[in-house]
């Protein structure tokens, strides 16, 4: 029970005025950029990110991962109420969240969003707390060759578990390699395609290419629809979220299964996008009233809203133990991490226990200060919607281009956010998954130095990857991950087929 | 578009297959930087070895999409009006961040706000000025007094001593 202790521990850091207080902003600003189109998860941490710089890391991650929370729980009000997906994670509660807006149950769908946000979120997190530190324990005796192969073994499963065109994961996966790799090479000093342009020298900053890939782009994208919006109005009171309350008891395997999709979702990087689908599939499936999905069940809001939540906290643990993020949003985080001169990975829990644990514990806080506050305040944030969007764009534009500025003080750095945008505005449109491409960018220079580091000790020997039990597993794990999709229809074929749902993304 | 009613616009293949040349066309050019400075492998791999290795998958990739494109039933990615709206705002941006580098942020946000309102919606002329004011007004407030973070300004705020 040495992790109870630790954990009480990091509430007594996390419990001060001063980072509660942090909690309450992060997850105030986190609902504002999760309910604007245009400011998702990844790029509002990455905007604000250069502002903590100055803060202890501590409330520096509360205060950043306080706007994940914030983030996830905003998605869910545009869903509702406008049937505008705030975040791509909310795309599948629009499917039944929106009918019962206009049936009139608005106020009713939020409140079971919210709870099931709430209820998948702490189940991501109790995961955390119990498996993070044993991850790390064991990961402890890794070596470069090792934290290679858990690097493949990622990059693998992102191409074997997506959903999408395979030839376009790799592409952009290599993509995102590739760019990582421009600029001054760590190992030999080389200039690696900086084509003599002095600017390239020092790279592409991964938060420059995500606050132009998530935030410009989906600006764009939702700008080919027009300005307007037209939403639900929602009135939330206590009846309404008890009413909820009481009837949670009646889906508890729904939201069980959920969270569960959703922890293995998070945790295997196929993200929480990906986990919301799978989840409301996955209801509808087990439903006795399946007919009824689509027209306003209540299950069809509580089966994504925790399979999403339960995967984007689970994301943030194979950032913590071993340093390599589930999801995009956990990739800036732990960029932050690296900015702050933490490195994460299995070394934090050892090192940095303060930290790790007054983190964990703040998880619980901050999802609990979410849910109160969301619950309070959704009134106010559907008004954010009705303020005209030719005032809100502009802002947001500005917002984008400050935050790209701040992350080197460049310049340079804006019109890179810019092009980055178009190129994500194309992504997008031609479906190629972002996801992927972020993890590589920021992965991409250590997976290259674990790679040669591996192979500078065993003197370019390849057979390092096949050195003992451990690593030749991982090897193997990636190699049967990256065949998942093949072997998991085959496997299918003889065993007559499941209904799978499939849904467009949204554009 | 399944109505049998097509909008004009750019359509799916000509975007998905040009696309896949322009990737192509990038990774060819890794490909030759990294084999440049030698790609091979010399006790080890040497610096270009990893890129070069990513960017030949990046290659063989757009290859294989710009066949799939092809073969891709016609249809329309995005309409003429979709992608005029996009450049309505694409090119004001342009010109902001063209501005920025003469004027600052604040002077070239207050001019981008205020325009983007009178050009797309329909304002009262005191709530452009207002919003085209106090917008800036709170993020220099942010920025530059609250977190000390400085921005790129220009002669106006020279002028004003910061």
């Amino acid at each position: 029970m040495e992790n109870l202790e630790l954990l009480f521990h990091g509430f007594a850091v996390a419990l001060t005025w001063h980072n509660v207080l942090f909690m309450i902003i992060g997850v105030l600003l986190g609902i504002v950029v999760g309910v604007l189109p245009g400011l998702g998860g990844p790029n509002g941490v990455a905007i604000l990110l250069p502002l903590t710089f100055g803060m202890n890391p501590t409330t520096a991650i509360i205060l950043l991962t306080a706007i994940y929370w914030g983030a996830l729980f905003g998605g869910a009000i545009t869903a509702v109420l406008f049937n505008i997906p705030g975040e791509p994670w909310s795309v599948a509660t629009t499917f039944d969240g929106y009918p019962m807006a206009q049936q009139g149950r608005a106020g009713e769908a939020l409140a079971a969003a919210f709870t099931a946000s709430f209820i998948g979120a702490i189940s991501g997190v109790i995961l955390i707390t119990f498996l993070a530190p044993m991850v790390a324990k064991f990961a402890l005796r890794f070596g470069p060759a090792e934290f290679f192969a858990v690097f493949l073994l990622t990059f693998c499963s992102f191409i074997g578990m997506g959903k999408e065109n395979k030839a376009k994961i790799v592409a952009s996966l290599a993509g995102g390699f590739v760019l990582a790799a421009v600029g001054i090479d760590t190992i030999s000093g080389d200039m690696r395609m900086t084509f003599d342009v002095p600017e390239l020298m020092n790279g592409f900053d991964f938060l420059v290419l995500v606050i132009g890939m998530f935030g410009i782009s989906e600006i764009l994208v939702t700008l080919e629809e027009g300005l307007e919006f037209k939403g639900k109005r929602a009135r939330i009171d206590m009846a309404v979220v008890f009413h909820v309350w009481r009837q949670i008891p009646r889906y508890l395997k729904t939201l069980v299964r959920s969270s569960i999709t959703g922890m293995w979702m998070g945790v295997t990087p196929g993200g929480a996008v990906a986990a919301s689908f799978m989840g409301y599939g996955l209801a509808q499936r087990f439903s006795k009233n399946r007919d009824s999905f689509g027209k306003g069940n209540i299950e069809g809001v509580l089966a994504p809203e925790s399979a999403a939540h339960a995967a984007g906290t689970s994301a943030l643990l194979p950032m913590l133990a071993l340093g390599i993020p589930g999801s995009a949003t956990a990739a800036v985080l732990l960029g932050g991490l690296m900015i702050w001169g933490l490195q994460p990975g299995p070394l934090l829990f050892v090192e940095q226990k303060d930290f790790v644990w007054g983190l964990i514990a703040s998880m619980y806080l901050g999802n609990i200060t979410g849910l109160l506050v969301v619950l309070a305040t959704v009134p106010l944030f559907a008004a954010i919607m009705r303020v005209p969007f030719a005032l809100i764009a502009p802002v947001i534009l500005m917002v984008c281009a400050i935050g790209a500025f701040t992350v080197a003080n460049s310049r340079f750095d804006i019109w890179l956010m810019l092009v980055f945008g178009i190129v994500g505005y194309v992504l997008k449109k031609l479906d190629y998954p972002l996801a992927p491409m972020v993890l590589a960018l920021v992965l991409g220079d250590r997976a290259e130095d674990a790679f040669r580091q591996a192979l500078i000790g065993s003197a370019g020997d390849l057979s390092v990857f096949f050195d003992n039990p451990l690593v030749t597993t991982l090897v193997v794990l990636s190699f049967a991950l990256l065949l998942w999709g093949p072997i998991t229809s085959q496997v299918r074929r003889l065993f007559g087929r499941p209904a799978t749902v499939t849904v467009e993304p949204s554009s | 578009m399944q109505q049998g009613e097509f909008e004009r616009g750019l359509s799916y293949r000509a975007a998905e297959c040009g696309w896949a040349l322009i990737v192509a066309f990038f990774s060819g050019l890794a490909l030759w930087d990294s084999f440049e400075r030698g790609a091979g492998w010399s006790g080890g791999p040497q610096s270009g070895f990893f890129p070069a290795q990513m960017a030949g998958i990046l290659l063989v990739a757009s290859i294989f999409i710009f066949f799939q494109g092809l073969r891709r039933p016609p249809g329309v990615l995005v309409t003429w009006l979709q992608l005029r709206r996009v450049a309505q705002v694409l090119i004001p941006l342009t010109f902001y961040i063209l501005a920025i580098e003469y004027v600052g942020v604040y002077v070239a946000s207050a001019f981008f706000i205020a325009g983007f309102m009178v050009a797309f919606g329909s304002f009262r002329w005191w709530a452009v000025l207002l919003s085209g004011l106090l917008i800036p007004l709170v993020t220099f407030w942010v920025f530059e007094l609250q977190f000390k973070v400085p921005l790129p300004k220009g002669p106006l705020e020279a002028w004003l001593g910061y």
